[in-house]
């Protein structure tokens, strides 16, 4: 591919795009929706805000967007404070959940219209008498940037007569056709169908890659944070918990919630004294976590010393993972385990399994929830 | 049960409702614009066309047909316009909403038998307050329902006044559907305010809703009547003669109900016009 942009071709950092969010909070009301957020993301960065619905992050999104004023602390972007900025002042482009694509406008105009409300003026933009470069301009510029999302062919089209997928691109073209040093995306594929959603996963990761802008994505779905991040920051219930790469987040998660919200299926919690673990007990740990594929299932029950023990009350076969559910004594929710098909076959419904768990592999929390590292 | 069998059993009533409420009255009316019926007379004949052309002759038919359209071309944009500019205003201010909203949907509830009583009072010439106030400023006062090439512009601006309340709430209903995700685009697109969002969104958005309002606009101003009947009957000299007038008082004033029904006919030719430059356009939006 012939590289055209310098930055890319060295390799290095995008200069411009780095946002800074200090102490951001938003209250409606009496209720407090973000809770000093700080949060600070370079310039090219990818970054995802992951959350369950209600948790604010739509709410982070549009502040920093300038849809919505923030109650305290401020947004920066390349250390130009935003606070009092309308939205298309900020050099940033947001795509919508919904696409918010204009209706009665075709898929040329629908990109045209960042390009028009700028080189435009009103008089112009109300009579169409703009003079000829100008025009001829933004009509390059939606050309071209139809081509980098391969909708050339939909330039003539009303939004009635795109599929979800083709909206999807006509609105990340209206956004890019600016080149913004800053993309904010609120829950961009959830209106998609599942198949899609995962290609255009990868289409958008590829295209942060080109375009080497600023990405902040909002979404509920941990899968989108986890495969297309550098970063990812969890919010819940307004506050923000750990900001980390989506690997570290897995394996290294600050809070007990972090921990129970990212991955599939949940960590298992265990009380701290259903383990016989001499960390946890010098650590004062009150819960222990662990991930599925962590829980070893003994040959038999009474191996290992047999510390903890359970009867299989459910399994589900994935194919590739087999997931058992294993009912402990004294542990609220059954333990899940995943292993290998192979290794499951001969388990029935009902048998009594020996599980251990490897020390270094038991995250270890505090009675609030925070991690006790060693 | 077949199901062709079952569809008519189950349309059964309604039709038979229509047919009996609607179609059945309408093809009488039809039929009687063909005879030289009169109320009370205990027989009649058919005419054929005779109706038709004395209309096509009538001096008062024209008369009041060109004010009826004067009326409708003043009153629909008028009231159209200021619904949706007070619409617009009251919905930018979310403070004394309910208010204003109330106060502009009054006019809509009242009797407006009622409501031209007072309107009455309101213009006369010695003693209503617009007379009073245009004395204050020392200009000749003006009878607005007595001069005839004033009254059909009096009745238009109560006509106005009576229609923009309901214009107003199509408006408002028809901006609640608005999505605010395409507000919110047109902020980050640089048409956040004023007039290039009103245009980038709020107007294209609100175009089903503009000819619905326009639509029923016109329907209504077509059938004005209460506020003719009452302040000026008609009058000075035919200034004020509206097609509904007319035919009422053919139909009751002089018992020719023969002829009354050809204007209703006629009458009826405007209304379903209208309803059909509707459905034709809403329909042809559809498909685009």
């Amino acid at each position: 591919m012939l590289v055209t942009k310098p930055d890319a071709a060295a390799g290095a950092r995008p200069s411009r795009g780095a946002v800074r969010i200090a102490g951001v909070t938003k209250r409606f009301g009496d209720t407090t929706v973000l809770d000093g957020i700080d949060l600070s993301i370079e310039a090219g960065e990818f970054v995802t805000i992951l959350g369950p619905s209600g948790c604010g992050k739509s709410t982070l999104l549009r502040i920093v967007a300038g849809l919505e004023t923030e109650t305290a602390g401020g947004v920066a972007i390349d250390g130009v404070a935003m606070a009092g900025r309308a939205p298309n002042a900020r050099d940033i482009a947001m795509v919508f959940q919904s696409y918010a694509l204009y209706p009665h406008l075709t898929v040329a105009q629908n990109i045209a219209v960042p390009l028009r409300m700028r080189a435009l003026t009103p008089l112009q933009r109300l009579t169409g008498l703009a003079p000829r470069e100008v025009r001829d301009r933004i009509a390059a510029d939606v050309r071209q940037v139809a081509a980098m999302l391969r909708i050339e062919a939909l330039l003539g089209r009303k939004p009635a007569q795109l599929s979800g997928g083709q909206k999807q691109r006509v609105a990340l073209a209206r956004a890019m056709v600016r080149r913004p040093c800053v993309f904010l995306m609120d829950e961009p594929l959830s209106n998609l169908d599942a198949e899609l959603r995962v290609h255009m996963r990868a289409e958008i990761a590829q295209l942060h890659r080109q375009i080497g802008a600023t990405f902040i994505y909002v979404t509920h779905d941990q899968v989108e944070a986890m495969t297309m991040s550098d970063r990812v920051a969890v919010i819940l219930g307004g506050r923000l918990q750990q900001v980390a790469s989506p690997d570290r987040l897995y394996r290294d998660p600050d809070a007990l919630a972090v921990a129970q919200f990212v991955g599939t299926p949940r960590i298992n919690v265990l009380p701290a004294d259903r383990l016989d673990l001499p960390q946890a007990r010098a650590a004062g740990a009150a819960q222990v976590a662990v991930r599925p594929e962590r829980l070893e299932i003994l040959a038999s029950p009474d191996d290992g010393g047999g510390k903890l023990k359970g009867r299989l009350v459910h399994r589900e076969n994935l194919g590739a993972d087999l997931l058992l559910h294993i009912d402990v004594p004294g542990v609220p929710a059954p333990l899940i385990a995943r292993t290998d098909p192979t290794t499951g076959e001969t388990l029935a419904i009902g048998d009594e399994l020996g599980l251990a768990v490897e020390p270094r592999h038991a995250l270890l929390f505090d009675g609030g929830g925070r991690r006790i590292r060693p | 049960m077949s199901g062709r069998g079952s569809v008519l059993l189950l349309t059964a009533p309604a039709m038979l409702l229509m047919a009996v409420f609607l179609i059945g009255p309408l093809l009488a009316v039809v039929a009687l614009s063909f005879t030289n019926y009169q109320l009370g007379q205990p027989s009649l004949s058919f005419v054929g066309i005779a109706n038709y052309l004395e209309m096509a002759e009538d001096e008062t038919v024209r008369v009041s047909l060109g004010n009826t359209l004067v009326y409708a071309a003043v009153v629909v944009p008028a009231s159209v316009a200021l619904g949706l500019g007070a619409a617009l205003l009251i919905e930018a201010e979310p403070s004394l909403r309910g208010f204003y909203r109330a106060s502009y949907f009054l006019p809509v509830m009242a009797t407006l038998i009622a409501m031209a009583i007072v309107w009455e009072f309101v213009l006369d010439p010695r003693l209503g307050v617009v007379n009073v106030v245009i004395k204050s400023f020392g200009w000749k006062p003006v009878d607005f329902l007595h001069d005839r090439k004033i009254v059909l512009f009096t009745l238009c601006g109560i006509g106005v006044w009576q229609s923009v309340g309901f214009n107003m709430v199509l408006f408002m209903a028809g901006l609640t559907a608005v999505p605010r995700e395409l507000y919110e685009a047109a902020a980050m697109d640089g048409a956040g305010r004023g007039f290039e969002r009103f245009r980038l969104v709020t107007w294209p958005m609100l175009g089903p809703v503009t000819l619905f309002t326009v639509v029923i606009t016109a329907i209504r101003a077509f059938q004005v009547f209460d506020t003719v009947q009452v302040l000026t009957d008609g009058g000075p000299n035919k200034a004020s003669e509206v097609l509904l007038h007319t035919i009422f008082a053919e139909a009751f004033n002089f018992f020719r109900d023969g002829y009354a029904a050809a204007l209703v006919v006629m009458f009826l030719v405007f209304i379903v016009a209208l309803s059909a430059v509707r459905l034709f356009v809403l329909g042809r939006g559809r498909t685009a």
